[in-house]
Order: C-alpha cells, then structure tokens, then sequence
C-alpha cells in the first residue's frame, strides 16, 4: 500500500517540526534553567570574596582571575600564530601541498579532544619543562586549543577582502608587507575579532585542558607560575563533590551568560563585517 | 627592501606551522610516555584485556574501549535523528525569517561548556532515570543521552550549510515537475547535500567520543563490560581524566597509552571527514 504523497507530506512535516521544536526546547531550557537557579546567587561578595571552605561559602573571586590570566595569556600566544597563519595561506602562497598540510594540520588540531591535550599539556609544560601546575601551563596548553579556530576565521576574514584593494597598492609600487598590514589586514580586522573572541569563549568554558595544566590551587595567582583554578575547574568540584549547590548554580550562571554574551558579540562583529564586502 | 620582504615571508612560514608543529609535538609526546607500555603488556592484552588494575599491573582497556563506543553510538541514536530533523526543517521548510533568527541561537549554544551539560545530567536527568527505570542513574544511558544533545549544535549547523549548497534550481526543477516538497528534500536535497552530512555526523561522533567532562559526570565510571544500558560505565577519556591526578610510574604510562588509543580513533574520523568533504 502506498500513502498519498499528499499526507505522507504532512505527517511528515508535522513529525520534522516536532522533533525541531524539541531541540530548540532542550537547548533553550538549560540556559533558562541554569539563568533561574544561578542568578540570584549572584552578588558582590559571591564575585570579589576569596574562596572560603572549599567553597561551600566566600565568593569566586580567585577563580575570576584565574579565567582572565589563562585567557590572556592563551591569546596572546595563539593570535599572532593564528593570524600569522592565515597571512601566509591567503596572500603569500598558492594552493599546494604546503598548503595542504597546514590545513590538515589545524584541521586535525580543531578535532584533538581536550583531555588529550590536557594530557599534552601536563607532560610537555607540567613536567618536562617544569613549569608546574601554572598559569603558563595552563595557558599555552589553552593556545594550542584555540589556534585553529583564530587560523580559520582570520583565513575566511583576509579571503573575504576584495582583490582589486591589492592590486591599487601594488600598482603604487607599495610593497606587499606595507600592502598587507596598511590595507588588508585593517580590512580583515572586524573578522579577524570574530576568531579571538570565539576563542576567549572556548577558554572560558574548557575544563579538561585547564584542570590537569594549571591545577586547582583555591589561591589568587600573581605570577605565571602560579596554581590556580579556572570558573569552569571550580564549578566542576564544586558540582562533582557537592559542595555547595547555590555556588554551583551561581558559578554556573556566570559561565553561561559570560560566553553566550562573548558569542553574540563575535556573531555580530562577523555579521557586520560580511555585509560590508558583500 | 627585498631582502626584507623574503624575511617577512619566511617568518610567516615559520608561523604557519604552528598548528601541523603542534600536532606532531602532541602525537609525538603521547606516544613517547605511552607507547613503552602498550609494547610492554602486548598489544593484544592491552586493547582485548578486561581487567584494569594499574597498581597490580593489569592494564586491560577493553571495557573502556567498548564502553566508549557504546556511548557514542547511543549518543548518535539520539542526536542524529533530532539534528537532521531540525536541519531539514530550518534548510527546507522554515520561513527563511525564522531560520536567520534560530541558526545563530543553536550555533551559540554549541558553546556552553561540557560542565554544564554534565551538571545538568547529574541534577536532572539522572534522577528521573533511577527513579523510572531503575539502576544506579548514573549510566551509559544518561551519557549517551547528555552527549546526543550536545552534539546537536554541531550536527545541525554543518549539515544545514551542506543542503543550502544544493542549488535552488534543482528544488525549483523537482517542484515544477509536481513533486511535494518532502518528496524533493528525500529525494534530491538529502542525495545531493550526503556528503556534508556525513561529514557533519563524523565530527559529532568525534566528538561525542573525545568528550570527558560531562560523561566523567554522568556515567557512574565503574570498571566492568556493560551489559545493559542502565549500567555505570567507563569510558576512555573518564579513564585517564580520573586517574591522572594521582597516577605516577607504570600506571600514568598506562593512562597516556589508553590516549593513544583514543587519538587513533579520533584521527581515523577526522581523516574520514577530510576526505569525505573534500570528495566533491
């Protein structure tokens, strides 16, 4: 027996938008829960008070610092490679097998999951370089994380500026460095954002790179070779000991609405930056 | 000035590398702390061994092989039909208004980190299984569950750029020929847009597979060969993440050999992502 296309298309249509609906539902429900629970907690001795009893009570403060140190530092390692990266792919070779291997290269380091390179990171900073359970650890393990997300944006960012603006320059007699850094690379820029701060979301958010590299000292690191943990290490023992509940909602909720912002900020900078060449 | 300039080029090469050099540092460092062992116990024994008891000298990983493997296979039994359903929905049939404003909401919440998917198994979802289906709660099934959502994003994001990649001339050729439009989408748009969502469901794979936070949570991690999908299990990554912390000599080998075996896995995918992508 065959079913009239007629209905098949509506029961089928009917079925897809269930299961859509479903999804979004799901999606949207954990940031709604986690908002609910999480917010009310949020005050201005939870975010500038020490850690205190492990941290059944006291605020996040040190965590706070550990997040931006980490962050930071992973950027400052990983953008000039990544965007370096990108400069050499678009302007200064054409497609081969040079190219190629870079590419599969990042994209096979997009794919590495992060216990993986905790676990790079903890034999290679940890202990063979001896920097110890460190901010530095912690944060090059962390830019290896992001490099080639920064890698792929800014590709797509220099790609998307308009050939003809070289080839002005180049029938000025500006030579190619000057080209690049004077008009692509400023043109490129709004996309080039969108990488890093996609990134600084990452960084924000990843537990497994920052729990075995940078450890989970409860003190506010000063030095690079400072212990110290991340929010998302915290909310992760204090969640898994069940320490304390409303610290987990509160720290949680922070996460969240920190790198939801992050993210809508890198979509609109990428939103702006397309309709300009399009 | 040209000397300058070939300078500035060389430099940039140097940069380029960066990723391809990281790549072979990880897989070389890996394989140098854990490759010994697995020469040691045999790789037969290591990989096709039940029983894992480091500080006695057991280094068996087949449960956690098979406890990985469970999961993501649960994991894309329940993400998958959920992702292509709202990929087709929002490629296909949504008004286009309604897929500007939910492609970006969805995208953005493939950055969440896997704490929170992973609290949220343990303070929702786990009750609800212990309490209705009984076990422990904690189980392969809660982590395939919280892993099918979150490789939503993923799926769902990859998979709808690969159908708005089919021309709408051919939808347009299909429609006038009096075809209805899941007609068109079974038989034109899926055939046609195959490749990328293949891809898009080798990368969830990879990553629901490399995921250690959220499953360390919710999957209970005893060490046995499940038998059921209500038992604790343990998968590869929850392995070394809850040992590394106190492992040392033979046994913090053992823990970097049990990564080999997950980067293996992990690059077979990539690499068939690669070439499954770049076929067209």
């Amino acid at each position: 027996m065959r079913l009239d296309p007629l209905l098949t298309e509506r029961l089928v249509k009917s079925l897809l938008w269930c299961f859509t609906g479903l999804t979004i539902f799901v999606l949207i429900f954990i940031i709604t829960f986690i908002s609910v629970k999480g917010l009310p907690q949020l005050s201005w001795t939870f975010l500038f008070h020490d850690i205190e009893d492990m941290g059944r009570t006291g605020g996040i403060f040190p965590t706070l610092v550990s997040t931006l140190y980490l962050t930071l530092i992973a950027l400052l390692v990983a953008s000039p490679l990544g965007v370096g990266s990108a400069i050499y792919l678009t302007e200064y070779t054409l497609e081969g097998w040079v190219t190629r291997l870079i590419r599969f290269g990042a994209e096979c380091l997009a794919g590495v999951p992060s216990i993986i390179l905790g676990l790079f990171g903890f034999v290679l900073f940890v202990i063979k370089l001896n920097f110890g359970w460190s901010m530095l650890s912690g944060g090059l393990s962390l830019a290896i994380m992001i490099l080639p997300t920064i890698i792929r944006t800014s590709e797509e960012a220099l790609k998307a500026v308009p050939k003809e603006y070289q080839d002005v320059c180049f029938s000025l007699g500006i030579s190619k460095w000057q080209t690049i850094t004077r008009v692509v690379l400023p043109c490129a820029l709004p996309g080039i954002m969108t990488g890093i701060v996609l990134s600084i979301g990452r960084s924000i958010g990843e537990t497994a790179v920052v729990l075995f590299t940078a450890g989970a000292s409860l003190r506010t690191p000063t030095t690079l070779f400072d212990s110290g943990r991340s929010m998302a290490v915290h909310f992760y023992i204090l969640a898994r000991e069940g320490l304390s509940m409303p610290n987990a909602y509160g720290t949680a909720a922070i996460l969240i609405i920190s790198i939801l912002l992050i993210n809508i900020t890198a979509y609109t900078l990428m939103q702006r930056f397309l309709q300009k060449y399009r | 000035m040209l000397t300058r300039e070939r300078l500035i080029e060389k430099v940039l090469l140097l940069l380029a590398l960066s990723a391809i050099g990281s790549l072979a540092l990880i897989t070389i460092f890996i394989f140098l702390e854990g490759l010994p062992i697995i020469l040691k116990t045999g790789v037969r024994h290591f990989i096709f061994g039940a029983h894992w008891a480091p500080t006695k000298g057991h280094f068996g990983i087949l449960a956690m092989i098979l406890s990985s493997i469970y999961v993501t296979l649960g994991a894309l039994i329940f993400g998958v039909p959920l992702a292509l359903a709202c990929a087709i929905v929002l490629a296909e049939f949504a008004p286009p208004s309604l897929t500007r404003i939910l492609k970006p909401t969805i995208e953005l919440l493939a950055g969440i980190p896997s704490v929170v998917y992973g609290f949220l198994g343990v303070v929702l979802l786990v009750p609800i299984i212990r309490g209705y289906l009984g076990g422990p709660g904690l189980s392969l099934l809660a982590a395939a569950l919280i892993l099918g959502i979150m490789i939503l994003p993923t799926v769902i994001s990859i998979s709808i750029d690969a159908m708005n990649a089919v021309p709408t001339l051919y939808r347009e050729g299909s429609i006038a020929l009096g075809a209805t439009q899941w007609q068109t989408v079974r038989k034109l748009v899926l055939p046609a847009a195959r490749s990328g969502i293949i891809t898009a469901i080798i990368l969830g794979m990879g990553r629901a597979i490399g995921e250690t936070m959220a499953v360390i949570m919710v999957a209970g991690n005893a060490l046995s060969i499940p038998t059921s999908i209500l038992d604790s299990v343990r998968t590869l990554t929850a392995n070394i993440a809850l040992e590394l912390g106190y492992a040392s000599g033979a046994h913090r080998e053992a823990l970097f050999a049990t990564g080999i075996v997950l980067f293996i896995i992990i690059m077979i995918l990539n690499t068939a992502a690669t070439l499954i992508a770049g076929r067209k």
